[in-house]
């Protein structure tokens, strides 16, 4: 397959997808594709199933007890739900970023190693490239490299989320999911993420679920909409906010609604 | 009538002072006369040298190390047990009819008495398993009499974790038991730890559950193995303070300050722990 063939061809596709959380369906037959070194935001009100579907795609929504799905996520050919799927392969394919910056208490080298350290088993130095690797991925490796024994919750709030990232391409996953990324960022740190977002899609498809349209224009290449469980209209970030198809989407995208 | 509002608060500010001294009076009073009767009392030979002439001379040191040995012993059967008895109801367990049961087992067996702890015991490990009144049976007991507080204490550690700390780690492909062992547990053991200790001292103190499992009246030597009796501070003062006539007083006193001051020290060690922690906690 050539480069320029694999930009078509979806990397995630959702069919039919349906979830509930006990007896509330939180998903309605979701279907849709998401093509491999892009990014695609999820917007929509809140309630409107957007963090649901994106943990959906690394199966983070197991761990909320009463959930039940239907349909299926497909990723690179390999379903990920049925039998004999093998969690922890999924989840290093696709990683996740959460809405807090949230590294472990402990020394920055060692977030970075820690997921290295569960599948790889290198050796001192490798790790060690591994992490400045890393590191070097997110912008911090400059400003790091003298403190890598600091502990990571002194960092700043946009510092701690970059080596989050760090923390999850040093296990080399093909998907990132980001929920809400910058929401507890100040104004300027979510603008350094953002360039941070855009440099990553060179190499790992990415998917944003985002509360910030202007977010989602700014950095996506394609935009889904969602309301209340739907996915209501999906394409081209440029056309979807200046020429959507359907009603809905205008009235949210426009602040009518939402 | 109505009551001055000023009068009423000095009457409930004084109502509360008084009930706090109620509490607080008799420790003092506890400490102080145990302190200056026991300290006299307190002196190389006491605690090194084997009681002489029927307890009224000698000193109190095969009680000192055989509370060690219980303690000891206490600690290697209870820790493990209560701890992964709190990982897998915190961490595996999903929320039931049977971990419900659990719940409620765990809460009553902290209100048992400790003297059925004894009898449990006697004929659980004395009798049925045939260890005999030894260390083994001695700390056995113990250890299921501290097991309810070390579970219930390690639980409110794991449950203190932040939930998203478990999330990041499985989200990074770790196993269930690796986010546990590498993330979860690292950072409850302070918790788990400073509870432990709280329970063990308390078994430390305890006579009923070691009066029909390992204590002994009077041993002439030390024991040698875990299925030896020895002899303990707690059942130790209860000899000397019932049975043996015409002992000095400051022998009970020594005794019960020992007692007390190696409770203390655990104890100490416990808040050590929890402040040296919490200061070092940044979440």
């Amino acid at each position: 397959m050539s480069p320029a063939d694999s930009v078509d061809q979806p990397i995630i596709r959702v069919e039919d997808f349906d979830l509930f959380y006990g007896g509330f369906q939180a998903l309605l037959k979701v279907n849709m594709s998401i093509r491999p070194r892009q990014v695609t935001a999820i917007i929509g009100p809140s309630g409107c199933g957007k963090s649901t579907l994106l943990r959906s795609i690394n199966r983070m929504n197991d761990l909320a007890g009463e959930v039940t799905t239907r349909g299926q996520i497909i990723i690179d050919k390999q379903p990920i739900y049925g039998k004999g799927i093998n969690m922890v392969d999924l989840r290093k394919r696709v990683g996740m970023v959460f809405q807090r910056p949230n590294p472990f208490p402990l020394s920055i080298f060692e977030n970075v190693a820690f997921g290295p350290r569960l599948h790889l088993g290198l050796s001192k130095t490798a790790l060690r490239e591994v992490v400045e690797k890393s590191l070097t991925g997110v912008g911090l490796w400059e400003e790091m490299k003298d403190r890598l024994y600091a502990p990571a919750l002194s960092l700043t709030g946009e510092e701690q989320q970059r080596l989050c990232i760090a923390r999850l391409i040093a296990v080399s996953p093909e998907v990132l999911l980001m929920d809400e990324p910058c929401s507890a960022l100040d104004p300027i740190a979510t603008d350094h993420i953002e360039e941070l977002i855009r440099e990553l899609k060179s190499q790992y498809t990415i998917v944003i679920v985002t509360h910030n349209m202007a977010q989602a224009a700014r950095v996506s290449d394609e935009t889904a909409y969602f309301y209340l469980g739907e996915l209501i209209e999906m394409g081209q970030t440029e056309k979807i906010f200046t020429r959507p198809q359907k009603r809905a989407t205008e009235d949210y995208i426009t602040g009518r609604f939402g | 009538m109505k009551l001055d509002a000023r009068l009423t608060e000095k009457v409930v500010f004084f109502l509360l002072l008084l009930a706090t001294l109620v509490i607080v009076v008799p420790v003092f009073l506890i400490a102080g006369l145990i302190v200056k009767n026991g300290f006299a009392a307190l002196s190389w030979e006491f605690l090194t040298q084997s009681p002489r002439l029927g307890m009224r001379a000698g000193g109190i040191f095969p009680a000192i190390v055989g509370t060690m040995y219980l303690v000891f012993g206490t600690a290697v059967f209870a820790l493990p047990a209560g701890i992964f008895a709190a990982v897998y109801l915190c961490e595996y367990a999903k929320e039931s009819r049977l971990t419900r049961i659990i719940d409620v087992a765990i809460v009553n067996l902290a209100g048992v008495p400790s003297v059925v702890y004894g009898l449990f015991g006697l004929g659980l490990f004395v009798v049925f398993l045939k260890f005999g009144t030894s260390i083994l049976s001695g700390s056995l007991t113990l250890a299921i009499m501290s097991l309810p507080v070390i579970v219930t204490a390690s639980r409110e550690a794991l449950n203190s974790v932040p939930q998203s700390f478990r999330e990041v780690s499985l989200a990074l492909g770790a196993t269930r038991w690796q986010t546990i062992s590498r993330v979860v547990l690292p950072n409850a053991l302070p918790g788990i730890i400073t509870g432990a200790i709280l329970a063990i001292s308390r078994a430390a103190g305890e006579t009923a559950p070691i009066l029909f499992t390992v204590a002994a009246f009077y041993l002439p030597r030390l024991p040698q193995t875990l299925f030896d009796q020895c002899m303990a501070l707690p059942y130790h003062l209860y000899v000397i303070s019932t049975q043996v006539p015409n002992l000095k007083p400051h022998i009970q006193y020594g005794t019960t300050l020992v007692l007390i001051l190696m409770i203390l020290i655990m104890n100490l060690t416990a808040v050590f722990i929890r402040a040296h922690f919490r200061k070092k906690k940044q979440w």
